[in-house]
């Protein structure tokens, strides 16, 4: 019990009273809008206030107790924001290797202290620069990756022992990683020494984002090696990025992020300990995972503290995981590109400052912010400034940092996370039932559920329920231009032109034989890595690599649900 | 005989995957009353073109956020002009900046859409600017 | 002609999307005929077979054409016979008509069809109760798609029990249905060697129709569906069309409201008028 039963009954008699006062006004000057227009952006109702009464049931230690202990509601770390900030990390990456290096090394300048790359959607989607495929995309919004010549370049006076990289790359993670490996053993930095991240959450992608390749099965398959090869090799990386974020730009309340995100992490944790018989302990301590921060202020606040409780109970109960850190849910945190407009577009920068100020209260270990020209192209070099001030400004003058979870205790805050909590738990309960994540993915469960969101959304919109300022409400008729970062066409001219001159320098014969060696690892199911790092050393390209996943492992189309 | 109905494709071009859009246009369509033929993701110009004439359709939506719009628009009204199609309407939707649109809307396309339109507003510019051929 | 029908979800679209593949694979030429409901609701409609064949879109020895079924009296049956002509026309070797089996229509499209594929999955629940009565009988094929799902043993057992039960007549020509099982589409291997299975299996029902002499009686069959389709055009659609127009739908449907009068009364009400050269 979280009150004594005298505090609730005072808070009973008080309340009575509050709520004759309200109705007294509400007949004379009614609310601006009906009751059920009061809720979150993603739709839960909200009450007009919250009290003792709506955290009754709660017990301290159970639910709340302190940073660093179970259930971690309050954080992982014992010392908050004090002994480091969370980590400012921009998602960076355009045109070719040479000129996203620069932008890297501009970041590092202003103050951020971990980078964050974007790649090309040839890159993403296992296709090299000169394919019929990838006409049009090379550069345009990331960076053009092909060989290990391109990533050299990309992290040339990059310190790898010292900064920490995250790469969003999901079918084509084994050939990207086994790049970054490689580059560091050339450079003379043991494996035990780099840090990072690749987000190789392929679940997510079948659900949301559609970067698609082989079918569920094999790709969480290829998963597993890349986390049994961090587990023995490269214990400092984190080997999946469990992402909410792409599910919630799909269309996804924030429960249902919440909820199929942390499915998608047990449906790994699973297949893990199935496929490659590990102890739980041995790799969940690696395991992270990255959601949205939305416009919604509170819900924001309160789906990251349920996160961090659903995951340490999961962990602990439901997987029998012993050390503390397989309990930790470790996250970032980017601000929500879809809640920004191409209309009055400077608004953007308040709206990325609430949204990130949010994912601080809810305690994030690494943050992006968006730019304020995103919704209209990669951002230039002074949005980005802004963006990256947004987080220093929270950080060094709003007292954010100065204090653990400040909204512990608030009875609205509780409340809500309770809330979250609990309908989380209602979806997960749902997909076990199912048979799992894979098979809910193939029945078109958590698509259609999303599907239903988004189009729900837009309708309300569309019906002024819900308000985008410069969108449906307060809209101006002038335009405000913004400066505009364009990559040239020529970017991909100049790129095949590398791509090609690589192919005609490089032994053609070991590559194929890299590339014959990996096919059999595939047939065998041997772990891929140490073919994928053989074969990108010797300048295998990342289609090459990929074409041979596609041969042995099937290709997957979207079934496009709607 | 029912009415002719406006047949629409929902198609998009290019290797990006975001199709949140798409998707909620497609029942937006649905429900105003149109037949409406998805393609899914990632569709070759050459593939959309091809599947727009056997599908007759009246008119063709493509959805680009990745900024490779600038090749894979045109190409796709070049193609359907290339063979005779060209009375297909073709308009587009995205993450299309400003700049763009005149090279747009030479190329072809009949209208663009970015973020922040209103569906009811894309649904009343086809109701008044593409009727169902005979 | 080859009809698939299955109940929503049953994976119809991905099995003709690898029939295709595997005619193509013999040289011939397919036409694919997509039929997809109509939202009763809007009148519109969302016509997503197309996705899962959209591979073959440059293929020109392919032709895919999706169609709305456009409500009970939407002439559907007659833009399927169209589209059938216009294939014809295009010189398509094969015509695959895919479509739920849920509605007369339906029901009545598949009948054009020289080999009747119907499509069930397992771990639906009763799945063979859920076909439209009229779609089991005329079935020349069965698939278990899925086939690696639990339940799969079972519904085998259960279709080949309703098989047993069958009198002699009802397979013409001595042509018992086969059970084709798919595996699932995520194991490339498997399907592709089932749908290599069911192809030939197609084949062999069309020899057997060749040599039986059957050819016939299907065409025959496809005659008495299209005029009864043509029939109901040219004289329902006017007679209900006027009805709606003139208001005496509405005032005929207050009657009923009222329980001054019944269905049947008011219809040979209607044929008395309408149906004057009768008897």
């Amino acid at each position: 019990m979280y009150f004594a039963t005298e505090v609730l009954t005072q808070s009973s008699e008080l309340r009575k009273k509050w709520e004759d006062a309200v109705r007294k006004v509400i007949a004379k000057n009614a609310d601006q809008k009906p009751e059920a227009l009061w809720s979150t952006v993603s739709d839960l109702p909200i009450r007009r206030l919250y009290g003792p009464e709506d955290i009754k049931d709660m017990d301290f230690v159970r639910d709340i107790g302190y940073p660093g202990q179970f259930p971690f509601v309050r954080g992982n770390q014992v010392t908050g924001y004090r002994g480091k900030y969370w980590t400012f990390r921009m998602f960076s990456g355009m045109g070719d290797a040479k000129t996203t290096n620069e932008r890297w090394h501009l970041l590092l300048k202003e103050g951020q202290t971990g980078l964050s790359t974007a790649f090309d959607f040839p890159t993403l989607m296992g296709y090299d620069t000169d394919s019929p495929k990838a006409r049009g995309e090379c550069g345009k919004c990331g960076v053009a990756i092909d060989t290990l010549e391109d990533f050299l370049q990309l992290v040339e006076g990059i310190p790898m022992d010292k900064v920490t990289t995250s790469m969003t790359i999901n079918p084509p993670a084994t050939a990207l990683w086994a790049m970054y490996c490689a580059a560091a053993e050339i450079r003379g930095i043991p494996l035990n020494k780099i840090g990072g991240t690749i987000q190789n959450d392929m679940l997510k992608e079948f659900i949301a984002q559609k970067t698609l390749m082989c079918p569920p099965e094999p790709s969480v398959k290829l998963i597993s090696d890349t986390v049994e090869f961090g587990t023995k090799h490269v214990p400092r990386w984190n080997t999946i990025s469990i992402s909410g974020y792409h599910i919630r730009e799909a269309g996804a309340t924030a429960v249902q992020e919440l909820a199929f995100t942390l499915r998608d992490g047990m449906e790994y944790v699973e297949d893990v300990i199935r496929r490659k018989g590990l102890e739980v302990d041995a790799f969940a301590p690696r395991l992270s995972f990255f959601f949205n921060s939305h416009s919604d202020f509170f819900e924001e606040i309160a789906k990251l503290r349920a996160a961090r409780r659903i995951w340490a109970k999961a962990m602990r109960d439901r997987y029998k995981a012993k050390d503390e850190r397989s309990w930790w849910m470790r996250f970032h945190t980017q601000t929500a590109g879809c809640s920004l407009t191409a209309q009055q577009p400077y608004n953007n920068v308040v709206r990325t400052a609430t949204q990130a100020l949010a994912a601080v209260l809810g305690g994030t270990q690494s943050l992006h912010t968006n730019s304020l020209d995103e919704v209209l192209c990669l951002p230039s070099d002074h949005a980005v400034q802004i963006a990256l001030r947004t987080q220093q400004i929270i950080a060094e003058e709003t007292g954010a940092a100065n204090t653990i979870d400040p909204l512990a205790g608030s009875y609205f805050v509780e409340a809500l996370t309770n809330e979250m909590e609990e309908k989380a738990w209602e979806y997960i309960h749902k997909i076990d039932e199912m048979g799992g994540m894979v098979a809910a993915i193939e029945k078109g469960f958590p698509q259609l559920e999303i599907a239903d969101s988004a189009y729900k959304y837009q309708r309300q919109i569309d019906a002024g329920e819900k308000i985008m300022v410069g969108i449906n409400k307060y809209q101006t008729a002038e335009e405000t231009p913004i400066p505009f970062l364009e990559i040239d066409d020529s970017v991909e001219k100049d790129q095949i032109e590398r791509l090609t001159a690589v192919r005609r320098k490089r032994d053609n014969k070991t590559v194929k034989r890299c590339l014959d060696d990996l096919k059999g690892a595939c047939k065998k199911g041997e772990n891929v890595m140490p073919y994928c790092i053989e074969a990108v050393k010797n300048l295998a390209s990342v289609q090459e690599i990929c074409d041979v996943y596609r041969e042995v492992f099937g290709e997957y189309r979207d079934p496009g649900l709607y | 005989m029912a009415d002719k109905k406006l047949r629409i494709m929902v198609a998009k071009p290019g290797l990006d995957g975001h199709d949140r859009g798409a998707r909620v246009l497609a029942r937006c369509f649905r429900d105003a009353g149109f037949e409406v033929i998805y393609t899914g993701c990632h569709q070759t110009p050459e593939q959309i073109a091809a599947a727009a004439i056997q599908e007759d359709v009246d008119i063709v939506g493509l959805s680009c956020l990745s900024g490779a719009h600038r090749y894979l628009f045109p190409a796709v009204v070049t193609l359907l002009k290339d063979k005779g199609a060209d009375d297909i309407t073709v308009i587009g939707g995205g993450i299309i900046p400003d700049q763009d649109f005149k090279l747009m809307f030479d190329a072809g396309l009949k209208a663009i859409f970015t973020p922040g339109a209103t569906l009811d507003s894309i649904v009343e510019w086809i109701n008044t600017n593409v009727q169902p051929r005979a | 002609m080859i009809g698939i029908t299955g109940s929503p979800g049953a994976g119809k679209s991905t099995l003709v999307d690898g029939l295709v593949e595997c005619f193509r694979k013999r040289e011939k030429t397919v036409g694919v005929l997509a039929v997809d409901p109509t939202s009763p609701f809007t009148g519109g409609a969302i016509l997503g077979d197309r996705i899962r064949m959209q591979r073959h879109a440059e293929d020109p020895g392919v032709f895919v054409r999706s169609l709305a079924t456009r409500g009970a009296l939407g002439g559907l049956a007659k833009a399927v016979g169209d589209s059938i002509h216009v294939m014809d026309v295009m010189g398509m070797d094969m015509v695959i008509v895919e479509t739920v089996g849920t509605g007369q229509q339906e029901v009545d499209i598949i009948n054009h069809s020289h080999t009747v594929v119907v499509v069930l999955i397992p771990g639906m629940g009763d799945e063979i109760q859920a076909i439209k009565a009229g779609i089991m009988e005329i079935a020349d094929v069965f698939v278990i798609n899925k086939a690696d799902r639990e339940g799969s043993s079972k519904l085998r057992r259960e279709l080949m029990a309703m098989l047993d039960m069958a009198p002699p007549t009802a397979f013409p020509g001595g042509w018992r249905p086969p059970i084709v099982r798919v595996e699932n589409a995520f194991e490339p291997e498997g399907f592709g060697k089932s749908l290599e299975e069911l192809t030939a299996t197609i084949e062999e029902h069309y020899q057997h129709l060749v040599k039986n002499d059957l050819l016939g009686s299907r065409v025959r069959r496809k005659a008495v569906v299209e005029l009864n389709e043509a029939v109901r055009t040219c004289v329902l659609e006017p007679v209900l069309s006027r009805l709606i127009a003139s208001g005496e739908m509405a005032g005929m449907v207050e009657k009923l409201l009222k329980k001054e009068s019944d269905p049947y009364t008011l219809a040979e009400e209607i044929a008395g008028r309408f149906l004057k050269n009768c008897d």
